[in-house]
């Protein structure tokens, strides 16, 4: 006698995936992405110096993921072909971190409808424009939504957490040092309070670079350099 | 489904062109037809030396087609990436295209993998970039480059040169390569020695493609009318890739013909 199919709503059905992809981001260490005067700070709680969560996608766009490591490596490589063609294909400032974030989130959306599980990531897509008022900030979730942010954004478990330590605070109008210290503030906070410099992955897009390539990591040297005790 | 199209999440290449052949090969150049010889812009000269820091590589700015002189102002050497460069003669076109695909491949492995490629790597990465377009070179739209650089393993730069099929020959002191090739290297063997500084560098190179531009119609000199002078970039292990400002060039290509008159009077 086989079994009879049972019925499940669709809400249930989008209930038990969004819950499962929450569980599994909840469980990974935060990443924060602040604004400053001269460009966009990438900051991360990773003790692995080589398995980055931060990541150069093209000259002026930056990524920076946490979740399941496999699957947001994916998409940082689907990210870097889709804007290394596009650049190819037009010119170098066709590339647009709108465009990019419209591709990862159609993809998103589309896995965690139609595939057996759905991603177990969250994404942080940033442009640097020409100037300050040209940033942009996108975070991506496991769904596909899409939310630009202003200042400063964080994604992972300790999300919440991270953006209350920070809400208020216009960091577009700090420099690169007050940020940082403000964002190793507010992972700390939100985790177990003391964090090692070693822990910490960062990079910026620097908008006083000459060249077109704007992303740079921050070497353990340059971020004890920075920090305040 | 929208978003990314599967091949840009299956796809396990690190190389752009391996990826844009399946993904995408209506982007790639493909060139063909042997009847346009003669008919597109070729090139050229270009001179590459070893010098006390690094590496000096410089060319010419002529483009000509047939026995026209296409442009006065073409770059026929660029940077590759910040620690090399590459510099090609042949049909412009091609050559244009092999450099922006070659700086994008690289571009790309850095991305893709989050390491640089060794300077090897890439020259050999550039070899079958060339093995990849032999169909050109058997129509006669060859193209010949020359790249050099350096990497942590050799901070004194190597230099390397290549065929139409694909072969890879490193240079220990200096090469040249295009139609003004014979009397540029002429001129480096009397002109060359170990450890020149960087202002000796840029007076042999010049002197090089002066010589080239006097004996091959291909191949342009200094241009003080319109105050366009060779490319000339260096590469050392400290400052990576620069280019030597124009201004100077000119300069030191006044101080060669100045003397050559002077001899070419006496």
């Amino acid at each position: 006698m086989s079994q009879a199919p049972f019925y499940v709503s669709p809400e249930q059905l989008m209930k038990d995936r969004a819950d499962f992809a929450r569980k599994g981001i909840a469980r990974g260490r935060s990443v924060v992405v602040l604004r400053y005067a001269d460009g966009i700070l990438f900051l991360a709680e990773n003790p692995s110096p080589t398995l980055h969560k931060i990541a150069e996608i093209y000259d002026r766009i930056g990524f920076a993921a946490v979740g399941k490591y496999n699957e947001f490596e994916t998409l940082r490589q689907a990210g870097v072909r889709y804007a290394d063609l596009r650049g190819y294909s037009y010119h170098r400032t066709d590339v647009t971190a709108r465009g990019l974030t419209n591709a990862y989130a159609q993809t998103l959306a589309g896995v965690f409808t139609t595939e057996s599980k759905p991603f177990e990531v969250e994404l942080v897509v940033a442009e640097l424009g020409e100037t300050g008022a040209g940033d942009q900030l996108y975070r991506l979730s496991y769904d596909g939504s899409v939310i630009d942010e202003s200042e400063h954004v964080a994604i992972g478990g300790q999300a919440e957490a991270i953006t209350a330590t920070l809400a208020g605070l216009r960091t577009s109008e700090l420099d690169l040092r007050a940020v940082f210290n403000h964002g190793v503030r507010a992972l700390a906070e939100a985790t177990t309070g003391e964090l090692p410099t070693t822990d910490l992955e960062a990079a910026v897009l620097d908008r006083t670079v000459p060249g077109h390539r704007t992303f740079r990591r921050l070497s353990d040297a340059a971020m004890a350099e920075m920090r305040e005790t | 489904m929208a978003g990314f199209p599967p091949a840009f999440l299956t796809s396990t290449s690190n190389s752009f062109i391996e990826f844009a052949r399946t993904a995408a090969p209506e982007a790639l150049p493909r060139m063909t037809g042997s009847e346009l010889h003669g008919q597109v812009p070729e090139g050229t000269t270009i001179v590459c030396l070893k010098t006390a820091n690094g590496i000096l590589m410089a060319g010419d700015r002529r483009a000509t087609i047939g026995n026209v002189i296409a442009s006065h102002a073409m770059e026929k050497v660029h940077p590759a990436d910040d620690s090399s460069v590459i510099g090609i003669a042949g049909t412009a076109g091609v050559a244009l295209e092999l450099i922006r695909l070659f700086q994008l491949e690289l571009e790309h492995y850095e991305k893709i993998e989050g390491a640089r490629l060794s300077l090897e790597g890439k020259a050999n990465r550039l070899a079958s970039m060339l093995r990849g377009s032999l169909g050109l070179a058997m129509q006669g739209l060859a193209v010949v480059p020359l790249f050099a650089g350096v990497d942590d393993s050799s901070p004194g730069g190597q230099i390397f040169s290549f065929d139409v099929t694909g072969g890879k020959y490193e240079e220990h002191r200096f090469h040249s390569i295009g139609s003004g090739s014979g009397p540029a290297r002429g001129a480096l063997k009397k002109l060359w020695e170990p450890g020149l500084d960087a202002d000796a560098a840029v007076t042999v190179a010049v002197e090089a493609l002066f010589d080239a531009s006097d004996d091959d119609s291909a191949t342009g000199g200094p241009d003080f009318v319109r105050r366009i002078a060779p490319t000339i970039f260096t590469v050392d292990s400290v400052g990576g890739v620069q280019e030597v400002d124009p201004g100077r060039i000119l300069a030191t290509a006044d101080e060669v013909v100045t003397r050559r008159t002077r001899r070419a009077q006496a």
